[in-house]
C-alpha cells in the first residue's frame, strides 16, 4: 500500500503550531517515514496538487485566502484544521470587534489605503470550507497531534475529549482558580490539554474552544457563587475568538 | 559566464511570515534588486484595544510562535511600567532564566537546522545525518534541553502561561532547578561539540562586509551582556544610551511598497539588530567560555559581515548556558519563596523592551483608569532588519554577479537566513529530502 500523501498549508497565524511539529524532535523523523509529505510550503520547495490529507494552519483573513483554502479542500480527501487560529479563529478574531477601516488606520495610519495592506473579517477554516478533523489548542498539543495522525494512518476515527477542562484539572488535584478570584473558563472549554494553564496557576482562556455541550447553568452558578458577572466571562472568552457560543444567549 | 540574472524566489523564508527575493540583470546591468515582504497583516496593535492589562501578554505572545516568551516579557514589562507594578528580585531573575531558555531554543534551531546545511553545502539537515550523525543528534538534544527548560519555567514550550503582571504564577521547586543546572552543565559539552563542527566548515561563510549601524540593549548597572534590562545603544552613539521610552525616535518606522511589514532607520539608511548587534555593542561582557568561542572563529567587535550573525548566536548560546548555571546558584542560595501577586488596574502609559533572539523588540501601551488598553505600538526586530537586508543585497549583487544565477541566489538566500528568519525556514531544510 502506498503511503498517504500529506500537504501542510498555512494562513494568518504565528506558526507556533508548526513549531510544535518540529518540536517532536526524533519522533518527527519517524512520523515523516510513515507518510509522504508532498507539500509543506515553508518546509520544502516542491509543490504538489495531489494529496490525500491537507493540514491547514491559521485563520482566513483575506478574500484571496478563501479562494486558496477552497482549492485545497477540493483536492484533499481529508482536511485537518491545525491549532486555534484554524479551528476557532484564534486571537485573529479580536479584529472582528472593530470596524476594519479603523483597524487598518490604527496600524498603518495614512498608508492604510495601500492595496497590499488590505484585510477582511477573520474566519476559522470551517467557516469557509468543511473541516474533517480539528487539532485544538494554542499552540496544539504535540501528543494529541501525533495521536490524531496515527489514528488516520490506521483508518481509525480519533476521539477528541467531549468534557470540560475542569475534569482534567480536578483529576490533577489542582486548587480551583476561581477560589483565587481568577475568571477561569475551565467549566465550558474542551479538555485534552491536560489542564496545562490552570496547572501552572493561570486561568483557562479558552484556546481549545467550547466543549460541545457545556453545562451553561452550572457555569452560571459558579460565576454567581464567586460574585463575578457573565460579562467578566465573556470578556475572557473574546481572547480566543469564541464570540459566538453558549454565553452569548 | 552570462551576466543575466532572473531570480524570483517566492516565500523563500519566514520572516515573521513570508519573504521574496527578486533580482533582474541584463548584460551585467542590474535592473532590480528587491527584498519583499508580502505577509498577511494581522493588526495586533488594533486588536489589543479594550483588553485588560492582565490579558495583553496572553494575546501578543501570539505574534510569533518562536519568540512568544520574548513578546510576553516585553509586553509585561511595558504593562508594569505603565501601571507602576513592582516585581521581586526573585521573579526578575526567574524571568531572565525563562528568557534565556527561549534564546537557546531559537538559536539552536537556527544554527543547527537552518544555517549548518548552508555551511556544509547540503540542501537540508537530513543528508547531514549520514555525514555527521553525532553532530545532528547533539543539536536535537540541545534543542530539546531548551524546550524542556521553557516548559519548566514558563509552563509551556511556546506561549508562556506563568508570566503575569507583578511576577509569575508559580516557581519551579529547588530540586527542579538543581536538576536543570545539572542538565545545563552537560549542555556545555554539547555546545563545544557543535562549535567544533561549525568551525570545520567555517571557510564556507562568505567574506562579505558592509559597514552599518548595529542597535541593541546596553546595561551598565551592573555591566551585563544583556537581553532583558538596560537602555538602547548603537555602534553610532559612542557608547551613549537612549531610554526605552524614546524608541519610536530610533525605529522611525515607515511603510514601504515592497512590504506589509514596516521598515526602520536611525542614523543611516538602515540598521541591523540581533546577535551580531548585541556582540558589537557588548562583547567584552561575555562569559569566558563565550569569549573562547568568539576567538575560535576570529569574531571581534566591529565585525560587519552579516553572515557572522550565526556565529554570534553560537557565542551567545555558551554565554546563556554559563550565565544560567550561575543564576540558578543565586536563586538557590536565596531560597525559592512563594509569592502572592495582587495587582489592580489604573491609568498609565509606558514602553517595554527586551532582546528577542533575532534582535531588539519594543512594545508600548496606554491604559485608562480601569487598566483597559487604549492603544498599543509594537516594533519587532525583523522589521528593523528589512531595510538592512535590502542594502546588503544592493552591495552584494554587483560583487558576485559574475558567479552566475545559482550562486547569486544561494548567497542571497543564505544572507537572509543569517538574519535568522523564523521556524519555517529551518523546516525548509528539514524535509526536502523526504519527497
Amino acid at each position: 500500500m502506498s503511503k498517504p500523501r500529506i500537504a501542510i498549508f498555512d494562513f494568518a497565524c504565528c506558526e507556533g503550531c508548526q513549531l510544535q511539529i518540529v518540536n517532536l524532535e526524533e519522533e518527527l523523523l519517524d512520523l515523516i517515514g510513515a507518510v509522504d509529505v508532498v507539500e509543506w510550503r515553508e518546509a520544502m520547495s516542491e509543490q504538489s496538487h495531489e494529496y490525500d490529507i491537507a493540514i491547514v494552519e491559521g485563520s482566513i483573513t483575506r478574500p484571496e485566502d478563501e479562494d486558496r483554502v477552497e482549492i485545497i479542500r477540493s483536492r484533499a480527501k481529508i482536511l485537518i484544521a491545525l491549532g486555534a487560529c484554524a479551528t476557532i479563529g484564534g486571537v485573529n478574531k479580536l479584529k472582528n470587534n472593530f470596524d476594519l477601516d479603523d483597524v487598518k488606520e490604527c496600524v498603518y495610519g495614512d498608508d492604510a489605503k495601500m492595496p497590499h495592506l488590505d484585510t477582511a473579517m477573520t474566519k476559522a477554516v470551517d467557516e469557509v470550507v468543511e473541516v474533517d478533523y480539528k487539532v485544538h489548542g494554542c499552540p496544539i498539543d504535540r501528543k494529541e497531534f501525533t495521536y490524531i495522525v496515527r489514528c488516520l494512518l490506521l483508518g481509525k476515527k480519533p476521539e477528541i475529549p467531549e468534557w470540560p477542562v475542569c475534569v482534567e484539572c480536578k483529576a490533577k488535584g489542582n486548587p480551583c482558580l476561581w477560589e483565587y478570584g481568577q475568571v477561569c473558563l475551565g467549566p465550558i472549554i474542551r479538555a485534552g490539554c491536560g489542564a496545562r494553564c490552570p496547572s501552572s496557576g493561570f486561568r483557562c482562556f479558552g484556546c481549545r474552544g467550547y466543549v460541545d455541550e457545556p453545562n451553561v447553568n452550572a457555569a452560571k452558578d459558579v460565576i454567581e457563587k464567586y460574585g463575578l458577572s457573565i460579562e467578566d466571562l465573556k470578556g475572557k472568552m473574546i481572547l480566543f475568538g469564541s464570540t459566538q457560543g453558549p454565553t452569548n444567549e | 559566464m552570462s551576466k543575466d540574472l532572473n531570480i524570483n524566489v517566492r516565500h523563500m523564508t519566514r520572516v515573521e511570515g513570508h519573504g521574496n527575493i527578486a533580482v533582474n540583470a541584463k548584460n551585467g546591468r542590474i535592473e532590480k534588486i528587491e527584498w519583499q515582504v508580502p505577509e498577511a497583516p494581522r493588526f495586533f496593535e488594533a486588536m489589543v484595544r479594550g483588553l485588560s492589562y492582565e490579558d495583553i501578554q496572553t494575546v501578543v505572545s501570539r505574534i510569533c510562535g518562536i519568540c512568544s516568551i520574548t513578546h510576553s516579557l516585553a509586553a509585561t514589562k511595558a504593562v508594569e511600567a505603565a501601571l507602576g507594578i513592582k516585581v521581586s528580585k526573585q521573579a526578575d531573575k526567574m524571568r531572565i532564566l525563562m528568557h534565556y531558555s527561549e534564546q537557546l531554543q531559537s538559536h539552536t534551531l537556527h544554527i543547527g537546522y537552518l544555517a549548518a546545511p548552508d555551511f556544509f553545502g547540503a540542501p537540508s539537515v537530513v543528508p547531514l545525518v549520514a555525514k555527521a550523525k553525532d553532530a545532528v543528534l547533539t543539536i536535537v538534544r540541545t534543542h530539546k534541553v531548551a524546550n524542556e527548560w521553557s516548559d519548566l519555567i514558563a509552563g509551556r514550550t511556546t506561549h508562556p502561561v506563568t508570566l503575569i503582571p507583578g511576577g509569575l504564577t508559580r516557581f519551579p521547586t529547588e530540586q527542579q532547578l538543581k536538576d536543570l543546572q545539572e542538565t545545563l552543565k552537560g549542555c556545555l559539552n554539547d555546545l563545544s561539540t557543535i562549535a567544533e563542527v561549525v568551525l570545520s566548515v567555517a571557510e564556507n561563510i562568505p567574506a562579505f562586509e558592509r559597514d552599518t549601524e548595529y542597535v541593541s540593549l546596553k546595561q551598565t548597572d551592573p555591566p551585563t551582556y544583556t537581553f532583558y534590562h538596560g537602555d538602547i545603544t548603537s555602534t553610532d552613539t559612542n557608547g551613549s544610551v537612549v531610554p526605552i521610552s524614546d524608541w519610536e525616535g530610533i525605529a522611525n518606522e515607515y511603510v514601504s511598497p515592497q512590504s506589509t511589514a514596516k521598515w526602520c532607520k536611525w542614523h543611516r539608511d538602515s540598521y541591523a539588530v540581533g546577535a551580531l548587534a548585541r556582540f558589537n555593542n557588548n562583547a567584552e561582557l561575555l562569559t569566558d567560555g563565550a569569549k573562547g568561542v568568539a576567538k575560535m572563529f576570529g569574531l571581534e567587535k566591529g565585525c560587519c559581515n552579516p553572515y557572522m550573525n550565526t556565529i554570534a548566536q553560537l557565542v551567545e548560546c555558551v554565554h546563556i548556558v554559563e550565565t544560567s548555571i550561575q543564576l540558578i546558584d543565586e536563586l538557590l542560595t536565596a531560597g525559592i519563596k512563594e509569592e502572592k501577586i495582587k495587582t489592580s488596574g489604573k491609568a498609565g502609559m509606558a514602553s517595554g523592551c527586551v532582546e528577542a533572539p533575532r534582535g531588539i523588540l519594543f512594545h508600548s501601551y496606554e491604559f485608562d483608569n480601569k487598566g483597559n488598553c487604549v492603544g498599543g505600538n509594537i516594533c519587532i526586530p525583523t522589521n528593523q532588519n528589512h531595510a538592512n537586508i535590502q542594502k546588503d543585497f544592493e552591495k552584494l549583487v554587483p560583487q558576485i554577479i559574475d558567479q552566475g544565477q545559482d550562486a547569486v541566489r544561494q548567497k542571497l538566500e543564505m544572507l537572509v537566513r543569517s538574519y535568522d528568519p523564523c521556524i519555517s525556514c529551518s523546516t525548509h531544510m528539514l524535509n526536502v529530502e523526504f519527497v
